[in-house]
């Protein structure tokens, strides 16, 4: 009984990574319409500037690469959309395999740099502890994780609705002509909006290097799982993909309780395949009267 | 107005290269067989990309450091070895269809290659039908034993069963066993809980887990819940540095929890953390720190070419498996199969784990087993060791317990 | 010249040289290996059928690939085998042949399910999912998913399946040695003559009624439905045969490489798939034929000269051709004819073509 509690954490925080995996989706994806294969890479570029960090900032090196991971991984999606992505609006399912090619260089480049290997970022003497409530095991490196997501989150939701340039970005999101005929540069908002959709990767990837491995595969250990949170949650919403992260999270974690781990997967896959039955465009949808 | 300039551009691009691709590749044809001329082919068939490319680099690398000192030394029966280097890709199929390429354009002498059991599977349908020769450098889950392949690599009883003996020795009862989702955890687990039964020990439970896998929370809970003594594990890959460091996370480290584990050799140990594996224990036949003069050699002479490399168990079989076939094909004198193969039971050459003995029937080679401890240094001690070099046994026959695995 | 003629003549001699000159030219297994890619242009021609006339992306063709093969594969296990277990099920500890696998004893049963079982499964998800409107993005993440999702099913149902090994190691192709070369010369023929009758069949589709309602559904799915059609039975109809497709080419692979596995089926070799089809031109049933012998082949050439730069190329190459020539390398070729007919004057200058514009509406719903 005790242990099957403890599941409740554990859904938590694999509703963070999940949630922390996905944030960067939600404005790429969401607000965009670009489906970003290369967004794993991104959080792979993320973990690498931990690890490249770590020769100067010894133990700290996580903390001190959380912001250069964020302008790292933005720079590279600030790149990638001023080169090729901008001259895709309107044809998302050609950016899918676009940024998988950009996916493939990318990952072969991080072999080239760094190894096939993986390599190791030591986490901080100060996340390596654990504290327990009421018998549940909770390490610090998860919290760190659950934190950082809540961070984000609210950082977000502060930005997009107390912020002039957030409040084009969602002007932009609901309706791209009447933004633009209002006066939004919308191009320049594309270009922030994916500036800050791959930083939010770049993040994630430091807070991946506590919990798993740090290669040249990484990115794709986890594309999948980021894109059905955001299918889940409903296009461009904050709040769906809040909500959607932590029900697979949970939903992961029971599963595999009873279950075993592949079963789980599966399971959870089946989950959401059935879901987007009864809601095929996500947990909360936009409301627009436009026709597709 | 881009637009209109772009087009032939591409046009400009795509089209020559097309072209190339339809042109290249197939000049080689005219392949004279494997021992005409002043060299010996040899086929070398390892995964160059893709996710496998970590591990079998560096088996590639050992096999033609062995290549290279037996040339240096004179080659076979006079001839110089020619490496002809294939990748397989990490593709079952491609493995098929590259060593039918060696096999058949090449026309090598023998083939050294392989890592996965997926695909050596693959591959053995072409050796057993074309009447050629692979060797296989990688510790395996046994069952099987082909006549066209040589294994240098550990089966079960060199190192899975050397490993529970070492856990029963130690006092640990209760195991928990985790894997991950392929042949050989499964394998190997089924024959953990023959041996569990016959000698009073306890499995907890068996979990497997998706390759690739990297969320083991539930799997630490399920574990921590369970309070096994030890846990064996086969896990594979990335999974291997995700389930440590969150094992060590919830507070398990070698001294509250011992791991035993079959995949993780020196390479690996880097990308999981020294902090987070340090004092677990693995089970194979060779380490870099094996003693000997031999292994002294091997250990200078391979990182002598590669600069800071680490040597391990897979990367020493290899080196081994390319030795073995010089020595038989020097006995045999000739490099045709059916010679070699018969030439090579009971050969024995001292190599860096020690004395290695060909073993005729199973094709299989005599090996020690040795359980090493992970040092504060990456490197992994070796705190026990069989006595002596152990008979391959691949459908252990001669272990009563196990008469109803096969 | 007519069109028509000029499309006759290129079938013909591209039949010809497939059918005759390669054969004569290539040794036996660069023909086993030029097999191979043929399987995989089968479920390439399925793709383009699914997206390039009809817009639905289906990142999970791996999946029903998989089923074809899969059913294809228990059969030649179960006839080797001849009463006994198959040699994987002894080692993964199974006793008793699990019911599943029963029927695919009978040849005339997997041969049926090799195209029925896809068929239905991509049916019954077309029927769920074109329903409820889910397309575009939504529908390429899906069935992406699905393939992940296959891919671990059949990997953890180990004496089901044969786990991550797959089924390989066959005896006997009904009555032949899969590796005698005659066998795969025959297989070869085989799998030629199945491509060129699919593809007939899927250009007839194309041509019909309703291969025009298909394209209208792609470039306009809603004003297809206020006209009265009902545009997720044309999708689902479409999806179902491109699945077919996908089955058959997946049940000619095994015997042709003699092995399926997991590894084929999952998400990156349904994406190769796709990309291939993009690559040789995603509006022209050959352009999907095309890409994926092409891919195929620079594949093989490049990893045998240069391993890891292959991956590089494949990512440049998808970069190159999606912001330079969507369109393929068909498109390519059409745009250099048309350029080369106007320069000598001897043609009108080029009518629209019926593959639509670059832009398409706006798939993620706004």
């Amino acid at each position: 009984m005790e242990s099957l509690l403890n599941q409740v954490p554990i859904g938590l925080s694999i509703g963070a990574v999940l949630l922390l995996i996905a944030l960067g989706l939600t404005f790429t994806f969401g607000q965009m319409g670009v489906i970003n294969m290369a967004h794993g890479e991104f959080i792979m570029a993320g973990a690498y500037t931990a690890y490249m960090l770590q020769g100067w900032a010894g133990g700290q090196a996580v903390l001190v690469a959380l912001p250069v991971a964020f302008l790292i991984a933005g720079a590279l999606g600030w790149i990638l959309e001023r080169t090729a992505i901008r001259h895709f609006y309107g044809r998302p399912l050609d950016t899918l395999l676009l940024t998988w090619g950009v996916s493939l260089v990318l990952q072969q480049a991080a072999r080239d740099l760094f190894g096939a290997p993986n390599v190791q970022v030591d986490a901080p003497s100060w996340l390596t502890g654990r504290i327990e409530v009421a018998g549940a095991n909770l390490p610090y490196s998860r919290l760190f994780i659950l934190g950082l997501a809540i961070a984000c989150v609210v950082g977000i939701s502060v930005y997009m609705n107390r912020s002039r340039q957030g409040r084009r970005m969602r002007a932009v999101m609901q309706n791209r002509e009447l933004a633009a005929v209002s006066g939004v540069a919308t191009g320049r908002v594309d270009q922030f909006t994916f500036f800050l959709g791959s930083g939010l990767a770049g993040v994630a990837g430091v807070a991946l290097t506590l919990i798993g491995p740090v290669g040249p595969s990484l990115g794709t250990y986890y594309i999948v799982d980021a894109f059905l949170v955001v299918v889940a949650g409903g296009l461009g919403q904050l709040k769906g993909a809040v909500i959607a992260a932590l029900a697979l999270g949970m939903l992961n974690s029971f599963t595999e309780f009873w279950t075993d781990a592949s079963l789980a997967k599966v399971i959870v896959f089946a989950a959401i395949i059935a879901f987007l039955q009864f809601r095929p465009q996500g947990m909360f949808v936009l409301r627009s009267r436009a026709l597709t | 107005m881009r637009k209109k300039f772009f087009r032939p551009l591409a046009a400009a691009l795509v089209l020559p290269a097309a072209l190339l691709t339809a042109c290249g590749g197939e000049s080689g044809d005219t392949a004279e067989a494997g021992a005409a001329g002043n060299t010996i082919k040899v086929g070398v068939l390892h995964s160059l990309s893709g996710t496998m490319s970590i591990s079998e680099v560096t088996v590639k690398n050992s096999e033609l450091l062995a290549i290279e000192e037996i040339n240096a030394k004179g080659g076979v029966l006079g001839k110089k070895l020619e490496p002809v280097v294939e990748d397989g890709a990490s593709d079952w199929p491609t493995f098929a269809q590259k060593a039918q390429k060696l096999i058949k354009k090449d026309k090598v002498a023998t083939v050294f290659g392989g890592w996965t059991s997926a695909s050596r599977k693959a591959m053995l349908p072409v050796f057993e039908r074309n009447k050629a020769l692979l060797w296989y450098p990688v510790q395996y889950e046994g069952l099987e034993s082909s006549p066209y392949i040589f294994y240098t690599g550990a089966t079960t009883n060199q190192q899975i069963v050397p490993g529970l003996d070492y856990l029963k020795e130690k006092g640990k009862k209760k195991i928990y066993l985790v894997g991950s989702d392929y042949v050989f955890p499964r394998t190997a687990n089924k024959i953990i809980k023959a041996y569990a039964k016959a000698n009073g020990m306890q499995i907890l439970g068996e979990e497997y887990t998706p390759l690739g896998h990297t969320e083991y929370s539930t799997l630490v809970n399920k574990i921590s819940d369970a309070k096994p003594d030890a846990v064996f594990n086969t896990l594979n890959g990335d999974s291997n540095v995700a389930f440590f460091k969150q094992l060590k996370s919830a507070g398990f480290d070698a001294a509250k929890l011992p791991v035993m584990s079959v995949s993780i050799a020196e390479e690996e140990v880097k990308g999981i953390g020294v902090p987070n594996i340090e004092g677990q224990l693995v089970a194979w036949n060779y380490y870099q720190t094996t003693s000997g003069a031999t292994n002294d050699a091997f250990v200078k002479a391979f990182q002598a070419k590669h600069k800071g490399a680490v040597t391990s168990d897979p990367m020493e079989a290899g080196y081994n498996a390319v030795h073995l076939w010089a020595a038989a094909a020097e006995k045999a004198g000739s490099v045709e199969v059916e010679a070699v193969k018969k030439a090579a039971a009971g050969i024995s050459l001292d190599l860096p784990e020690g004395k290695v003995t060909i073993d005729g029937p199973t094709q299989h080679v005599y090996k020690t087993a040795r359980i090493g401890v992970i040092g504060k240094d990456g490197l992994i001690k070796e705190v026990w060791s069989s006595k002596e070099p152990i008979k391959p046994d691949p459908y252990l026959k001669s272990y009563p317990w196990a008469s109803g695995l096969s | 010249m007519s069109d028509r003629l000029r499309g006759y003549t290129l079938f013909a001699s591209i039949s010809l040289l497939i059918l005759v000159v390669a054969p004569l030219a290539l040794p036996a297994f660069r023909l086993d290996e030029l097999a191979k890619y043929l399987c995989f242009a089968i479920a390439a021609l399925g793709i383009g059928l699914a997206w390039g006339q009809g817009g639905m992306l289906t990142l999970g063709q791996g999946v029903f690939f998989g089923l074809g093969g899969y059913a294809m594969g228990m059969y030649l296990k179960l006839h080797d085998a001849g009463g006994d277990l198959p040699d994987f099920m002894v080692w993964s500890g199974v006793e008793k042949l699990p019911a599943l696998w029963g029927p695919f004893g009978n040849p005339v049963v997997a041969i049926g399910a090799v195209i029925v079982v896809p068929v239905a499964i991509a049916t019954l998800l077309g029927v769920l999912v074109f329903r409820q409107r889910v397309r575009g993005a939504y529908f390429a993440i899906l069935t992406q998913a699905l393939a992940a999702a296959f891919v671990i099913l059949l990997v953890g149902q180990q004496g089901l399946t044969g786990g991550t090994n797959g089924l390989t190691n066959f005896y006997d192709v009904f009555g032949r040695d899969p590796e005698a070369e005659s066998t795969q010369r025959g297989l070869y023929f085989v799998t030629a003559i199945v491509l060129g009758v699919l593809y007939l069949g899927a250009r007839q589709l194309v041509k019909s009624r309703f291969g025009r309602l298909l394209v209208a559904v792609r470039d306009g799915e809603d004003r297809v439905r206020f006209l009265g059609y009902n545009p997720a039975t044309v999708k689902t109809i479409t999806f179902a045969v491109s699945a077919g497709m996908a089955g058959i080419a997946g049940a000619l692979f095994v015997p042709v490489v003699g092995i399926i596995s997991p590894s084929l089926l999952g998400v990156v070799p349904s994406l190769e798939l796709v990309v291939a089809v993009a690559v040789g031109g995603r509006y022209a049933l050959a352009g999907a034929i095309l890409g994926a012998v092409a891919m195929n082949y620079a594949k093989t050439a490049f990893s045998e000269e240069w391993a890891g730069g292959w991956l590089y190329l494949q990512g440049a190459l998808f970069i190159l051709v999606m912001t330079l020539a969507p369109r393929g390398a068909v498109g390519v070729y059409q745009q250099a004819r048309d350029a080369l007919a106007r320069r000598r004057g001897d043609r009108p200058p080029p009518e629209p073509e019926p593959a639509p514009a670059v832009k398409t509406p706006k798939e993620v719903p706004a």
